[in-house]
């Protein structure tokens, strides 16, 4: 139990080997590490693959990807997108009520890289002790996002946003975003644990929202299994989601109905006793029905 | 998560103080938000946005900062500011004497814009409005010093509309002709070429977003010979042909000055009477 406590997952390893214990970990590199490339292969190379960053691009002329957070902060501003930004829109929430919701925070969103990264050096160095803030204040500061920007009549949020501000940043040239990067990730390493995307990102916490609907889903098919070794917990951003389906709190289903589950897969990687796997939200009152696998490759 | 759902004594206390705590700090972050948000609003003289452009009012509501703009330019001249730079972050900007608009005709910055931050209702390049050349420095100006640099002149897309050349006697010499850049501000696109040819170590002629530049008479300010233009004739009192009070047997037109009336023409007979005091013109 102590070792598992160091590094969570030894056990898994050991039972599955070392790839299938990080199967959704490197999936989920490939994905924000590609997704990147697409975005910096044009301006590097001068294949234009995709233009744009993740506001709004449009991939080979055909497809345009709007973000639904920053546009809807323009709707509140006072601003009418032209007819590609609202396709754009419907497409990617079409796509993330089928992935879900946070998904794009854990397979996408660049930051996710600096603060998992933070997690992980924290967990290392055994720092111990954090900052309590609720996790619900991400909800406040999305809502304050709308008021300010409804009664500044500008989209108030993007000039702070360090998401919008790392991507556009590697893409455009960064200036001093790099510095409220690196400030994000001392404040996890040192100051709050998933302090970032865990308790104040308002995209997150905007994508949280499409969360509730979306179909893809961790599913517990093997919740008995269980051995409450804690390895998933250890590796959760947001391990208030775990357990009101791992321990059936109030007749739960076993599916992580939570619109914070990130759809990470590092739950997936880590069980030893292969509790976990993605599948969708539907059957959750029932047991023994199992886990589509693999249905939420991105 | 807060004490809320906690179901001990004080539990309703202690969740109405970690709301309060939350609203405080949140809307503190919020009004900061908002500050910067408002400062941001004013855009710095060098930094002139696309052609389309909406007012910066406006446009910080509409930009959503994609750089699709940027990317489409074929020209390369877009940049989006960084979080360091005075104006709104990762909006999109020029600078005049670094690399001017070329004013492409399909104005392809336009069309990628999927937010309308850019005004698709612009079709025609030569209407945009990027902002206004200023001649801002008549010392340095070598037009001004008495050459025909010609420059800003010659490079301007709307050459003879938007800044002409209009000849002045030179003072000091006094028998040269200083040929004056004027800019026109109907049809100075502010496009920048001018800034950017401008030979002078520090351009002499600048662009200017159109706040800056413009300025506006009072609402309530007529301008007569326009009014009059419009009217098509004197808004005022029928104009009276002047009659000059001349000693008898002379008489003045304008232009050709004194004559002397050739007796019989005298006007109302050759009475012998004063002028004044003849006829019934009292």
């Amino acid at each position: 139990m102590s070792k598992s406590e160091l590094r969570p997952g030894a056990e898994a390893v050991l039972e599955k080997g070392w790839l299938a214990a990080h199967k959704w970990l490197l999936l989920r590199r490939t994905s924000q590490v590609g997704i990147m490339l697409l975005f910096l292969v044009g301006p590097w190379f001068g294949w234009w693959i995709v233009k744009g960053n993740l506001a709004y691009s449009y991939t080979l002329g055909v497809l345009p990807l709007a973000d639904p957070y920053v546009l809807l902060q323009s709707l509140a501003a006072g601003q009418v997108p032209e007819k590609l930004a609202l396709i754009g829109v419907a497409i990617v929430l079409a796509f993330y009520l089928v992935v879900g919701g946070r998904s794009f925070c854990s397979w996408v969103c660049p930051v996710n890289m600096v603060t998992d990264l933070a997690a992980w050096l924290r967990a290392r160095l055994g720092i111990k002790g954090s900052a309590h803030v609720s996790r619900s204040v991400r909800y406040w500061i999305l809502g304050a996002t709308f008021v300010v920007g409804a009664l500044t009549g500008t989209i108030a949020w993007e000039m702070l946003n360090p998401v919008s501000m790392l991507h556009r940043g590697l893409i455009f040239g960064m200036g001093l975003a790099w510095a409220v990067i690196l400030a994000i990730f001392l404040f996890d390493l040192f100051v709050m644990r998933h302090g970032w995307c865990g308790h104040f990102c308002p995209v997150g916490a905007f994508y949280s929202l499409i969360g509730k609907l979306s179909l893809t889903r961790v599913r517990l098919p093997n919740r008995e299994a269980c051995n409450d070794c804690m390895d998933c917990f250890a590796v959760c951003p947001e391990q208030q989601v775990i357990r009101p389906a791992l321990k059936a709190v109030g007749g739960t289903g076993p599916v992580i109905l939570e619109a914070n589950c990130t759809n990470c897969g590092r739950c997936i990687d880590v069980c030893s006793k292969d509790v976990f796997r993605f599948g969708l939200r539907a059957g959750n009152n029932d047991s023994t029905l199992g886990g589509v696998a693999g249905a939420a490759s991105k | 998560m807060t004490g809320s759902g906690r179901a001990k004594p004080g539990g309703r206390r202690q969740f109405l103080v970690d709301t309060a705590r939350v609203a405080c700090g949140v809307g503190l972050l919020g009004l900061g938000m908002g500050l910067y948000a408002r400062h941001a609003k004013a855009l710095p003289p060098a930094a002139i946005r696309p052609p389309g452009a909406l007012a910066e009012s406006e446009f910080s509501a509409a930009c959503i900062r994609c750089g699709m703009c940027v990317r489409d330019c074929p020209y390369d001249i877009l940049h989006l500011a960084k979080p360091e730079e005075p104006m709104s972050t990762g909006t999109p900007y020029f600078v005049a004497r670094q690399a001017p608009c070329e004013m492409c005709e399909d104005i392809p910055c336009i069309k990628a814009c999927p937010t309308g931050a850019l005004d698709h209702g612009l079709t025609d390049i030569n209407k945009s409005k990027m902002g206004l050349a200023v001649l801002v420095d008549q010392e340095t100006c070598l037009n001004f010093l008495g050459m025909r640099c010609d420059i800003c002149y010659r490079v301007c897309p709307v050459i003879d509309k938007a800044i002409t050349l209009d000849p002045q006697t030179n003072e000091r010499t006094g028998h040269h002709t200083l040929f004056i850049p004027v800019v026109h501000s109907d049809h100075c696109t502010g496009c920048g070429k001018c800034e950017k040819a401008c030979p002078t170590e520090v351009a002499s002629i600048k662009v200017f977003p159109l706040y800056m530049a413009k300025g506006q008479l009072s609402a309530h300010y007529r301008l007569g010979w326009i009014e009059k233009e419009k009217a098509g004739g004197s808004l005022v009192a029928p104009e009276v042909e002047h009659q000059y009070n001349m000693p008898e047997g002379m008489k003045y037109e304008h232009g050709k000055g004194l004559s002397t009336v050739p007796p019989g023409e005298a006007p109302g007979g050759a009475t012998g009477l004063p002028k004044a005091l003849q006829g019934d013109k009292l």
